[in-house]
């Protein structure tokens, strides 16, 4: 089965193979966004050595106040060794802790760094796949990679990295330590890896099942979630809240279920490697004890014997939380590298010649698209389209007249054939220049947070005021804008809900308008306007659309009234192609069309 | 730096949050309570080993006695299995109510979210509100299940080790105390600055999940006009932002850590010191200095992570506030505690002296519905005409009460639709929204989305209905996708064109089969010709349903018995289209788009 990119996204049941190239590709990824921080990760490890150094010597410095000091001070009444380790102590406590300060302050801002880098990536991501893309993998998915994913990776670096470094440096100090003071309690410490080591496994596969399993249902709770909220009006409406409480309550059950066991699996491990400590510093001690009472150890040493291994299974601790949280976020990283490994159908090219449209010329060759394989929405057509022409393009709703206008727009790339504008091909021409030239004005004119003048300047970022005004002016906005709270300043609030159908698409017109590319295509784009705004916006299309090329979808026929040519689609295919005057007089299908809708004006 | 409000954070903590949670514990209270006590066992245990070390010290290895080394090390063994046990069981026992509590919460959330009124969902993103009902929710869990009952676990522990250092050494147990003192005073001024910054953290997160969730659902703008790169640019300032404030609290953080780790230290250093010169004066055995040291070594760790569960329980705090908020937002719109059902259900729509205001739109704003009467009698069709901004979509979505009147009333079948229960009103009135929402789920479920009695109906019942709502519709090109009526559409059906996505609408209004439908203009995305085949097949249905369509074509018009003009937030005039032609200026200016039209080749049925 496929595993490539989104593909497996909701599936638990991976074989080894694909357990293991996912794995590999989330590593991949892991060490693409550790890679630029690697300097400061090295200083990060060398305050981690040195906190641990200075920490590992307090227990030792203690056992030489007890096995030194204490027998000076008693017997011989000297101060001075006890007051030489107490003051390296108060001076190897201020490094501890020194250092460790200065280490936890640089591994957050390194970790907040790489999130910070992988957030812009996952977006900018988003922003490059194709629209076919998103028309399947629902926002709720890339809301999810972005919140709950992100989180709980941030998780893993913020505590996780320094847990694994201090953790690793402090179980390696600590056996060190305890070896040179007595290699015999060494031994029984090296005895106690083997069952660490298999506990360790046991609970690696198991956390991986689970933690699978829990990503899958966070991301299944928060597609619910987010359509809910952006539906709430069609759900209250058709009084779905009952249905959709008891959907949502599944949900929350099955993610509250994965989140109990990838809990209970740690809560197994963590007592188990105590289980394991206990035994080794038992041995240790009883060891120690016998060699006390011979004589040919010290108490002292004993202490700190004890100390260092009961120390030992700290760190270890501390790894098995590394562990659980490692193993928590890459199964956040599996999902998140599977998102981008998704490749856009529509690539910008590498290092694309400049491109400046003179013209507007448009010319489509032997072109035809298709969703999938054999299923045609347009079969193998050519078209041209001269600069500064405005085209009509009409027919049924489904004829596939959105699918040629998106191809134009670059949405789509043609399953066959190519398109070029002015001579260049488009696939050859970089975004940017792409997008100043031509501009695609669609049915569904969405507003962003911010104010009324933030939306319309999507359309030129650098626009002044007064180019605002002047372009809400030209196509009939400036007076509805003005009436708001706060006119140009008004904010939107979320999606434009005070704003009507009608007025976001004014608004969407100003951003057309100051955007002012070279070639225009309207889809629908008045759909939802009364019909003097319409007549406003078509007074100004008509300044507008001077030595512009342009192409417009609308069912309202008036459209053509500033077309030059008209374009008849049905069923994907061209039938009628002619200027409007022409195809006015004549008795194909437009003409019957036109009568149609001058008869429903009546 | 960003600047946080530290004045506005609320003060601790850890009971007034515990209270804001037992409300969704229930019974679970108990298994968190058996998790503290438990909690509790296995500090008690850990700290028991250091006394049975000095025994062992001070009894058979001092004294020489080997036979004594076996039922000491066995009796330390036995605490540390215990103590192993009981680790275990603390977790088991918090596992199953921590987890259960959380999705309490998630459910409540959900649920208020569902029934807090549109005019709230018009404020909130759903990034927000996610990073709330989600992010918030998750936090919450880890604090109830395993920050307070660390925190009370480990409290008691510190008490009880220092209580134990008592027993060895008052002096040196003392002298431990005061020397932590200056611990305090870091911790509170910690708590101060840290609750204000993760305040502020936990609310930008949320403004980044919205700025996400923007970017995907308004990919096709950004995408025509190139516009990727600065919503790229403000998403990366925003999460800059964030990045700004978990920085400066792991910068805190760090600070705190500092003095957590050092004071302890430098309190252990003057022990050691006054210890070995109580020794040397034969106030202290060698086993008691031992003991001191190994249950100060003890104590150690629990002192180490007050600071991050009291970070914990700070953000968790900062959690429940945002939680609350919403909690706190009173439903307005709800059923009454009585409600009436109209005895007739003819349906008969009136509306008196209709006010509307947006919230919050005091001042000199004036109200968009500004005294609508209008009476739609049985059985009628009324189309609503009206310039862009006039209040037609706001007239729309009163009668299903998707907003309140803020001043005057709806009359459904002589009742005031607030004194009805929510689901009956609903029930008789049905819509189809000018942006045609669609769910990410198959065709049937969407078309039948207000049909709650065909759930479990037989499928050939649920189908009679749904091929005749998708045949007046014109939909039938769903028979054509691939897996037909069981098709899942894309979230908001993405895949379609706007004429489908309308059709689709329209076919789920029909479907509802109810008394009232409330179209906004409903044809505006189909062509002419499919138009025309829609509306013959509406006529049918609206022959003997109840009507108020919002229309900006004279195609729609022609759908209606009747027409209101809504000029400036009130009804202007109410005729018929040609009434309303003859007599009103403002309608032939709204409904004319002849008028003025260059290319008029003939004049027939231009009305100038």
């Amino acid at each position: 089965m496929n595993t490539t990119g989104v593909a497996g996204e909701d599936r638990q049941d991976f074989t080894t193979r694909e357990n293991k190239a996912i794995r590999a590709r989330s590593i991949a990824l892991l060490g693409l966004l550790v890679r630029p921080h690697r300097a400061r990760f090295g200083w990060t490890a060398v305050m981690v050595v040195a906190s641990t150094a200075a920490q590992v010597a307090g227990p030792l410095l203690i056992a030489w106040g007890i096995d030194v000091g204490l027998p000076a001070a008693v017997d011989r009444g000297n101060f001075t060794p006890i007051l030489f380790i107490v003051a390296a102590f108060i001076a190897t406590g201020i490094c501890a802790a020194g250092f460790l300060a200065s280490y936890t302050r640089l591994s957050i801002s390194m970790s907040q760094d790489i999130l910070v880098a992988l957030r812009r990536r996952i977006f900018k991501h988003t922003q490059r796949l194709s629209l076919e893309f998103h028309e399947r993998y629902t926002s709720g998915r890339i809301i999810a990679r972005q919140t709950s994913d992100i989180d709980t990776l941030g998780e893993l670096l913020s505590g996780g990295l320094s847990n694994l470094v201090a953790g690793l440096l402090f179980l390696v100090f600590t056996a060190v330590a305890l070896v040179s003071i007595d290699p015999q309690s060494g031994i029984a410490l090296a005895v106690a890896l083997i069952p660490i080591v298999a506990v360790t496994l046991w609970f690696s596969n198991a956390s991986r099942r689970e933690f699978r399993a829990s990503r899958i249902y966070s991301t299944r709770l928060i597609i619910q979630f987010v359509e809910s909220m952006t539906g709430i009006r069609a759900v209250k409406a058709f009084r779905r809240e009952a249905l959709d409480r008891e959907t949502y309550a599944a949900k929350v059950e099955d993610y509250r279920e994965a989140t109990r066991r990838t809990i209970h699996v740690f809560g197994i491990y963590d007592p188990a490697l105590k289980v394991i400590g206990t035994l080794t510093v038992a041995a240790v001690l009883l060891l120690g004890s016998f060699r006390v009472i011979e004589g040919t150890l010290e108490v002292g040493a004993l202490l700190a014997v004890v100390l260092y291994t009961r120390r030992f299974f700290g760190p270890i601790e501390n790894l098995a939380m590394f562990y659980n949280s490692f193993q928590s976020a890459s199964s956040a990283l599996e999902k998140i590298s599977g998102f981008l490994e998704e490749r856009p159908s529509v690539v910008e090219p590498l290092n694309p010649e400049p491109f400046d449209a003179t013209k507007g010329n448009i010319v489509a060759t032997d072109v035809s698209f298709a969703y999938s394989a054999g299923n045609p929405v347009l079969p193998t057509f050519s078209l041209e389209i001269a600069g500064g022409q405005t085209v009509a393009l009409v027919g049924a709703t489904g004829a596939g007249k959105s699918t040629l206008a998106k191809l134009i727009a670059r949405f789509y790339d043609p399953t066959d054939g190519a398109i070029t504008i002015d001579g260049r091909d488009l696939t050859t021409i970089g975004d940017a220049d792409f997008r100043r030239a031509v501009t695609l004005v669609t049915q569904e004119a969405y507003l962003f947070t911010g104010s009324i003048a933030d939306n319309i300047r999507l359309g030129k970022t650098d626009a002044t005021d007064d180019e605002v005004v002047a372009a809400a002016r030209a196509v009939g906005a400036h007076d509805f804008i003005t009436a708001l709270p706060d006119g140009y300043d008004t904010d939107v609030n979320k999606r434009g809900s005070r704003i009507s159908a009608g007025q976001r698409q004014l608004v969407s017109f100003c951003r057309a308008f100051i955007a002012n590319p070279r070639v225009l295509i309207l889809d629908e784009a008045t759909a939802s306007l009364d019909i003097p705004s319409e007549r406003l916006i078509q007074s100004a299309l008509q300044k507008l659309l001077t030595n512009r090329t342009a192409i417009i979808i609308a069912h309202r026929l008036s459209t053509v009234a500033i077309a030059d040519r008209v374009l008849v689609m049905d069923h994907g295919v061209i039938v009628e192609d002619g200027p409007t005057e022409e195809l006015l007089r004549g008795s194909g299908r437009f003409s019957t069309l036109h009568r149609a809708w001058r008869e429903s004006l009546a | 730096m960003p600047t946080v409000d530290i004045e506005a954070s609320p003060r601790i903590g850890a009971i007034r949050g515990l209270a804001r949670v037992l409300p969704f514990a229930g019974r679970d209270t108990f298994g968190l309570v058996a998790g503290m006590g438990i909690s509790l066992i296995s500090s008690g245990l850990a700290l028991g080993i250091p006394i049975a070390l000095e025994a062992l010290v001070d009894g058979p290895l001092r004294g020489n006695d080997p036979s004594l080394v076996w039922p000491a090390v066995g009796l330390i063994a036995v605490l540390g299995l215990f103590e192993a046990l009981f680790i275990y069981l603390r977790r088991v026992t918090v596992l199953t109510p921590g987890t259960r509590i959380d999705s309490r919460i998630r459910n409540a959330m959900y649920d208020h979210l569902q029934n807090l009124p549109v005019s709230f969902h018009d404020k909130w993103q759903s990034g927000q509100l996610l990073s709330r009902a989600h992010t918030d929710v998750s936090l919450i869990r880890r604090w109830v299940s395993f920050g307070v009952v660390m925190l009370v676990g480990n409290s008691i522990a510190i008490v009880l080790g220092i209580g134990i250092l008592f027993t060895w050494s008052p002096t040196l147990a003392i002298l431990f105390l005061i020397c932590s003192i200056p611990m305090f005073v870091f911790g509170s001024r910690f708590r101060n600055r840290f609750a204000g910054l993760s305040r502020a953290a936990q609310d930008q997160w949320g403004d980044v999940a919205t700025s996400v969730e923007e970017s995907v659902h308004g990919i096709r703008v950004l995408r025509s006009f190139g516009r990727g790169g600065d919503s790229l640019s403000r998403f990366a300032e925003r999460a800059s932002h964030g990045r700004q404030l978990e920085v400066v609290k792991g910068n805190a953080r760090a600070t705190l850590g500092f003095w957590l780790v050092w004071i302890p230290d430098f309190a252990l250093a003057a022990c050691l010191l006054v210890g070995v010169w109580l020794a040397s004066e034969g106030d202290l055995t060698t086993g008691q200095l031992f003991a001191f040291f190994a249950t100060a070594a003890v104590l150690a760790s629990p002192i180490e992570s007050v600071g991050y569960l009291l970070a914990l329980t700070l953000e968790a705090q900062s959690g429940l506030d945002r939680i609350y908020e919403i909690f706190d937002r009173e439903n307005t719109i709800t059923s009454p505690a009585a409600p009436i059902v109209p005895v007739r259900s003819a349906g008969s729509l009136v509306f008196d002296d209709v006010h509307y205001r947006h919230e919050g739109g005091d001042g000199p704003v004036r109200d968009v519905l500004n005294g609508v009467s209008l009476e739609i009698l049985p059985g009628e069709t009324m189309a609503v005409v009206g310039a862009t901004g006039s209040g037609k979509t706001v007239l729309t979505a009163l009668p299903a009460r998707l907003y309140d009147v803020t001043s005057g009333r709806i009359l459904l079948d002589g009742v005031d639709i607030r004194d009805m229960s929510l689901d009956t009103l609903r029930t008789r009135i049905a819509m189809a929204f000018e942006d045609a929402t669609l769910f990410s789920d198959t065709v049937r479920n969407n078309v039948l989305l207000g049909r709650h009695d065909l759930v479990s109906a037989p499928e050939s019942d649920s189908d009679a209905v749904l091929s005749q709502a998708l045949s007046i519709a014109e939909a039938e090109f769903v028979y054509d996708l691939p897996d037909g009526v069981d098709t899942v559409i894309g979230e908001q059906g993405l895949s379609l064109s706007g004429g489908q996505r309308q059709r689709l609408a329209l076919a789920r209004a029909i479907a509802a089969a109810p008394e009232v439908l409330v179209l906004d203009d409903p044809l505006s995305a189909l062509d002419v010709e499919t138009e025309a085949r829609v509306e013959a097949a509406l006529r049918k249905v609206l022959s003997t349903t109840t009507a108020l369509v919002v229309a900006h074509r004279p195609s729609t018009v022609m759908l209606a018995d009747r027409v209101a003009l809504l000029d400036k937030g009130r009804i202007a005039a109410v005729g018929t289209h040609s009434e309303l032609l003859a007599t009103s200026a403002v309608y032939r200016h709204l409904i004319s788009s002849l008028s003025d039209e260059p290319i008029d080749v003939d004049d027939e049925g231009s009305v100038a």
